[in-house]
């Protein structure tokens, strides 16, 4: 495999003593979508934001573009053009729609801010229509699509997407999933996906991961990972 | 009835100076959700400062007021704005992701040091500023009855004080920093998700509160025309009461809760009894933390997440 975008090894992370990542290694090439599953509680989201410095990795190191990224504040990761649409959206409640994509553009210097906001209206059409309402009054699914317009008001060139079908309704699930798709195919975006949502999520991947208490199980292409009989009894099958 | 009319002119002046100090409060409540019980004595400080540079502006022969009181004013709010930084620096920013007492604690601790500081440094005593604007703006044809008087040092401090909120309003409402320090009083990690540089952004909020802090220095020092060491501290928690009345973290709400300070406290002590004016503001405060927690205009804590 070529260089990759984002490259992650060894890493390990900690809550307090409770060791989250137990050494974690993965790989994101440019321009894939590669997703992350795993059961409730097995650290998926916590590798979204150590990637991300909080929690900090504290062994291993995160590369992104070949250059290490482990120590970097925050701040300075997300100036990289690495967004993310967090665990439970993280919409500014009290901020309208349009100031939550303001929000998103920062890094940016809003150097193409309408041509993006055009953009993103065009892909979530209803956050036009509720341009000028406050964040905290929509509803989950319309929150959903903020927090992933938001993301992409940064012209990110890798996309952190937790759990973006988590409380949605199957329908606007699904859309979000083809836009996710759409995206990666038509811009090539590169695209890190964290689901519990095993089938679409690897459907839609080229490549994913399995996680089990903070350590990557197993890993292949997506389709291929699909077919394995343990990911299916655990992750499709299991619970019905 | 004139007698009224001259202690609501009264109320609202001194209001005007409480709630510049109380936004300095909110503003600080909102973004790291610590009451900073320095704040009075930043704006102590401020008066100070503004008090030593009028001084040797006199001494330089600057005479002019208009251009005096200007300069006095650029000049300690710059200064008064890196006392509110150093102490966010030094005292807040080392306990950030420490228990929640423990910046409080420490702003007690930042409140002593800075009246202590001020009494070493300038004296234990009154210091006077020489009387620089004079005369009214208006007054009533008294026909033999009460006159009513707005003196012009009246209209400078509500004036300024208008000027000055609306332009901190406009910071926080319109700007590119504005938004992001509202992202950061709303939920600063993602705000860092995003690229905001939420330290940085804290500081500011300092300077921005320290800012107006030293305005309502100047202002207080030009109606009072002294300052000590020990003005900080009533002021202080008058501007805090003002805060908590219009509902901690609304900044709308600490100017509202300024001006009604300053008017129930001149009212109570035209009508009641000037010696318990404080006892006023205070029973404010008891009742508002009572009964209304969350202030007038403060929000009540029922979000949809």
């Amino acid at each position: 495999m070529s260089e990759a975008m984002l490259s992650l090894r060894g890493v390990t992370a900690y809550y307090g003593a409770i060791a989250a990542l137990k050494g974690v290694d993965i790989e994101v090439p440019a321009g894939e979508i590669v997703t992350l599953i795993g059961a409730n509680g097995a650290g998926k989201s916590t590798l979204m934001m150590t990637i991300f410095g909080a929690p900090r990795a504290r062994d291993g190191s995160i590369l992104f573009d070949g250059r290490d990224i482990t120590h970097l504040p925050t701040y300075e990761i997300a100036r990289l053009k690495i967004a993310q649409s967090p665990e439970g959206r993280r919409i500014f409640p009290r901020m309208t729609v349009l100031e939550n994509l303001q929000m998103g553009a920062a890094v940016t210097q809003f150097a193409h801010f309408d041509e993006d906001l055009r953009r993103v209206f065009d892909i979530f059409p209803r956050l036009k229509d509720r341009a000028s309402q406050r964040g905290g009054t929509l509803s989950g699914g319309e929150q959903q699509m903020l927090a992933i317009a938001r993301a992409l008001m940064s012209r990110p060139r890798l996309l952190l997407l937790d759990e973006p079908s988590l409380g949605l309704a199957p329908l606007i699930a699904k859309q979000i999933f083809s836009v996710v798709g759409e995206l990666n195919r038509n811009e090539g975006l590169t695209v890190f996906l964290v689901e519990q949502n095993a089938y679409h999520a690897l459907k839609l991947a080229h490549r994913g991961y399995v996680m089990v208490n903070g350590q990557i199980t197993m890993s292949g292409g997506g389709l291929e990972l699909l077919e394995r009989p343990e990911v299916r009894a655990a992750y499709l099958e299991g619970g019905r | 009835m004139e007698y009224f009319a001259q202690q609501l002119i009264n109320g609202v002046t001194l209001g005007s100076i409480y709630g510049l100090i109380a936004i300095g409060y909110t503003m600080v409540y909102g973004i790291v959700g610590m009451i900073n019980f320095a704040h009075g004595d930043i704006f102590m400080v401020g008066a100070f400062l503004a008090l030593i540079v009028y001084l040797a502006l006199a001494a330089l022969g600057v005479a002019f007021a208009p251009l005096a009181l200007l300069i006095v004013l650029v000049v300690a709010m710059a200064l008064t704005a890196l006392y509110g930084w150093t102490v966010e620096r030094i005292a807040y920013r080392p306990l950030r992701g420490s228990f929640r007492l423990a910046p409080l604690i420490s702003a007690i601790g930042m409140a002593i040091f800075l009246q202590n500081y001020v009494q070493v440094a300038q004296g234990a005593r009154v210091k006077p500023l020489p009387p620089v604007v004079r005369g009214y703006f208006w007054q009533s044809e008294g026909g033999g009855g009460f006159v009513v008087n707005i003196s012009n040092v009246q209209v400078i401090i509500v004036l300024t004080t208008i000027v000055s909120m609306i332009a901190f309003w406009l910071i926080v409402t319109r700007t590119s920093f504005g938004r992001a320090q509202r992202a950061c009083e709303q939920d600063s990690k993602m705000a860092a998700l995003l690229g905001v540089d939420v330290d940085r952004t804290i500081s500011l909020t300092f300077v921005m509160g320290a800012a107006l802090a030293s305005v309502a220095g100047l202002m207080y020092l030009l109606y009072y025309g002294v300052a000590d060491f020990y003005i900080g501290f009533v002021a202080g928690i008058k501007a805090f009461t003002a805060a908590v009345l219009g509902g901690i973290g609304s900044l709308p709400g600490a100017m509202l809760g300024g001006l009604l300070i300053g008017l129930i406290e001149t009212l109570w002590s035209a009508y009641f009894s000037v010696e318990y004016k404080d006892v006023a503001a205070f029973s404010i405060l008891v009742i508002v933390l009572i009964f209304l927690p969350s202030g007038l205009l403060g929000r009540p804590e029922v979000e949809k997440v």
